[in-house]
Formats: structure tokens, C-alpha cells, sequence
């Protein structure tokens, strides 16, 4: 996969945005280490499972699928708050109420159906985005995947109290759910992710002659979109590289 | 990293092209583009022979060296004349191998031409949407189209999802690059060896 003379050792330095200093990748050396041994876990574990998965019924997977889309709600709204987007944090309210009450406990997308805007997810590591707190060094956690120090603090949040699907499983006293509902969803939520990717991420590592920084690079620049929240990708993007550019 | 994901799937779509047109629209080139390379991916021919097909699309239509050169980075000042020669030979094997292979493996995209926009005298931004299908969602795709000279319109990225697929490019070969002291011949060996496997 990785050519032999691409090792670690860069200054790992990834200008994604107008105006915005570079992430470095500070501790490139260790995350290489990490990202191979996420490989080695993905073709032993995740991608054979993945493809078993892939063997299910298409309705049993699109349920799966919206299910967890309309758990992770519980986080998007809270972060639509601190964000100062209410009006989505209602429409997301109105669409969790929907989907879990009529949707089944959000097997079935009613609330598209009936004319919801698109669904887009948020967390705590945009949040601290918009609020102007900067990525920090690149980070390739174990079994996560891509990260930033930012993102991973956010994540945090999350099993801080920051989502109530992890209060109610995990610190919830109840008989119906536990940390093992909690950790249930966290699971088929990689696999449903990993199971959706199998052709696109064989195609890019084929393709690629640095796995490692074509991931990097794509992680960072998601991040930003999502931070921005732009609908307009141009707005995101420094021409002036292009600029200089001349061939004709 | 749903963007993500649409991002990798659509790097298979990417290169394709018309027959060089005059004085066409932004909008129209890439239409024409599109319905090119999907008759050549839809037409009943052999992989190598779509391959070499999707290789002349992205020789007509798309700004090889500019994409080159852009990948590069703050490099491309650096390298000798020597260099910069065996760099757009190099690149030019690699750049055609990768997208050619890329793109043969799969039959018939439908693209619509959904808008544009002008962002200077030499840059149009052309929106577009994949449509969808049973196994996959819409995806947006937009196109940055070199208009410096309007008789031989060129593309020179596709944002897939506002991924950049040019900027992951310039990101994979610095690493490269950084990852080796700074030597470009690391580079070049590389991309040698990309285009002859």
C-alpha cells in the first residue's frame, strides 16, 4: 500500500481554509503507527464484518441506519443550541419526536417524508470550531480512526454528560437500557459507516501513493466544511494556490 | 464523514471530457464532458479499451499539467528545469493511470449540470449533482473549470462534496516529499512507480 520511501517525518502541515494556519501533524510518527495498526484491526475485524453486513437486507440496513442517524440527534440538537442555530435545534427536536414515535424508534425516516429539510449531523468538536477554538495537532486515534485534538476533546463532552443517549445507557437507572445498549449502537454505528465505504475506500487505497496523508487531507477538509457550515464550497477554499497556476 | 465517504466514492467519477469545444459555457463543457464519459463507461467495451478511451477524454479535457503543477505546492519553485520536465512526464503517466483505472471500473454515472458561477476571468464554478441510485444517495459534485482561454476550456478539479480532490493530491505528494528531506526525486519515483504497476 504505502510506498517504501513514504515514512514518517513530515512537518505534516495542511493549509485547508482561507486565512487559517495549518494543522500540523505533531505526532505524525505515533499516528502512522496507530493509522497502521486501525488497518490491521479493519482487514482482520471491521471490513469482514462490514461485508457480512452488506449481505443484509437492504431494509434491514436502511432501518439500522436511520436509527442511529436519529440517536445521534440527541447530540446535534444540544450543539444546534451552542451554536446559536434555534431554529434547526427545533426542526431536529420536531424530527427526533417524529421519527421516534411514529418512525418506530427512528427505523423508518417519516420525517423526510412529510418534508424535513435535510438532517445534518453536529457534535461538540464543531461546536468548539465555531467557536473559534482551533483544531490543534492532528491525531489518528486507536480503533476511532482520524481526529483532531479539538475533535477528540469534544468527544469528551459526550460521555461528560454531553449526550443524553450515553446518560440514559450508560448512567440511566433503568431495566431497559445499559452501558452495553450504549456501546451496541457505538458498534453497529462503525459497521454501518465501514460497511457503506467498503468499495470507496479500497478504490482510494488502491490509488493512493500515501494512504495515511490522503486520509489526513480529507478528514481536514470535512472538518472545516462542517465547522463552516457553508453551503458554498468556494467559500471554504484559498484560490490563491490556483492563481498562480499557469499552463495555457 | 458522510462527506467523506461520498468523496471516495466519487473519485471514480471523475475524469472525463468532450472534444475541445469553442467558446462553449462553463456549464455546457462539463455536460458535454459527462455524457462523453458515460457513453464510453455505458458502450460494451473491454476494460483496456475503455481505459484508453477515458485516457483520451482527460487528454482533451482536463489542465494535466495545471493539476500538476498545483500539486506541487510551494515545491514547484524549487525544482530545477531538469526536474519540472520529468515531474510533467511523470505526472502525466501517473495522473492518466490512476483516474483511467479509477473510472473503468464503473458503468454509466447520470450527472446533472445543476448551475454555475463565475469566480474570476479564469475560473467558473460548475455545480452538479450524481443522481441517485438504490445503493447510494445524490452526490454533489462541482467543477473547477479554467476559462483563461475560452476556446479550450479545461477542468482542473472536482470538489466532490466540498472535498477537494486536487487538494488531497497536493497534500499526499508534500507529504511525500516532506517525508524524504524535501528531495522531489522521491516523488518522481513514486509517481514512476504508480504509473508502471
Amino acid at each position: 500500500m504505502l510506498s517504501s520511501n513514504v515514512s514518517a517525518g513530515t512537518d505534516g502541515e495542511n493549509s485547508i481554509s482561507k486565512g487559517k494556519k495549518p494543522v500540523k501533524d505533531c505526532f505524525e510518527s505515533l499516528n502512522r503507527v496507530t493509522f497502521a495498526l486501525n488497518q490491521g484491526l479493519d482487514r482482520v475485524i471491521f471490513e469482514p464484518v462490514a461485508k457480512a453486513y452488506r449481505v443484509l437486507p437492504s431494509p434491514i440496513r436502511t432501518g439500522t441506519s436511520n436509527a442511529l442517524v436519529n440517536i445521534s440527534s440527541l447530540v446535534t440538537i444540544p450543539n444546534n443550541i451552542l451554536q446559536g442555530d434555534f431554529k434547526k435545534a427545533g426542526i431536529n427536536t420536531g424530527r427526533f419526536l417524529v421519527n421516534t414515535t411514529v418512525g418506530v424508534v427512528g427505523i423508518f425516516d417519516v420525517a423526510e417524508r412529510i418534508g424535513f429539510s435535510e438532517y445534518e449531523k453536529e457534535d461538540y468538536g464543531q461546536t468548539l470550531g465555531v467557536m473559534g477554538v482551533a483544531e490543534g495537532c492532528y491525531l489518528v486515534l486507536p480503533v476511532l480512526g482520524p481526529s483532531t485534538v479539538r475533535d477528540a476533546a469534544g468527544s469528551f463532552i459526550n460521555v461528560l454528560g454531553g449526550d443524553p443517549w450515553y446518560n440514559a445507557s450508560v448512567n440511566g437507572n433503568n431495566e431497559y437500557l445499559s452501558d452495553t445498549a450504549y456501546l451496541a449502537t457505538r458498534v453497529l454505528a462503525g459497521i454501518d459507516f465501514r460497511a457503506k465505504n467498503i468499495d470507496s475506500f479500497e478504490n482510494l487505497e488502491k490509488n493512493s501513493m500515501d494512504f495515511y496523508a490522503s486520509i489526513r487531507s480529507l478528514y481536514l477538509q470535512d472538518r472545516q466544511q462542517k465547522i463552516m457550515n457553508s453551503k458554498v464550497t468556494t467559500e471554504a477554499m484559498d484560490d490563491g494556490d490556483w492563481e498562480e497556476i499557469e499552463s495555457q | 464523514m458522510k462527506k467523506i465517504l461520498t468523496f471516495l466514492t466519487f473519485l471514480i467519477i471523475i475524469t472525463s471530457g468532450i472534444s475541445k469545444a469553442h467558446s462553449i459555457e462553463a456549464d455546457v463543457f462539463v455536460q458535454s464532458t459527462v455524457n462523453r464519459a458515460a457513453k464510453t463507461l455505458g458502450g460494451n467495451l473491454s476494460k483496456e479499451e475503455r481505459v484508453e478511451k477515458l485516457k483520451d477524454i482527460a487528454r482533451d479535457t482536463v489542465d494535466i499539467n495545471g493539476i500538476g503543477f498545483y500539486s506541487l505546492g510551494a515545491h514547484r519553485k524549487n525544482l530545477t528545469e531538469d526536474q519540472l520536465s520529468e515531474y510533467k512526464k511523470v505526472f502525466a503517466e501517473y495522473f492518466l493511470k490512476s483516474f483511467s483505472s479509477r473510472l473503468a471500473e464503473y458503468s454509466n454515472p447520470e450527472i446533472e449540470v445543476d448551475s454555475k458561477k463565475v469566480i474570476n476571468k479564469n475560473y467558473t464554478i460548475v455545480s452538479s449533482t450524481l443522481v441517485s441510485t438504490e445503493s447510494r444517495p445524490k452526490v454533489k459534485i462541482e467543477w473547477r473549470v479554467y476559462t483563461k482561454d475560452p476556446d479550450n476550456l479545461l477542468i482542473r478539479d472536482l470538489i466532490i462534496e466540498g472535498l477537494s480532490l486536487a487538494r488531497t493530491q497536493k497534500e499526499e505528494f508534500s507529504s511525500i516529499i516532506n517525508s524524504n528531506d524535501g528531495k522531489i526525486e522521491a516523488l518522481l519515483k513514486n509517481l514512476s512507480d504508480f504509473a508502471a504497476k
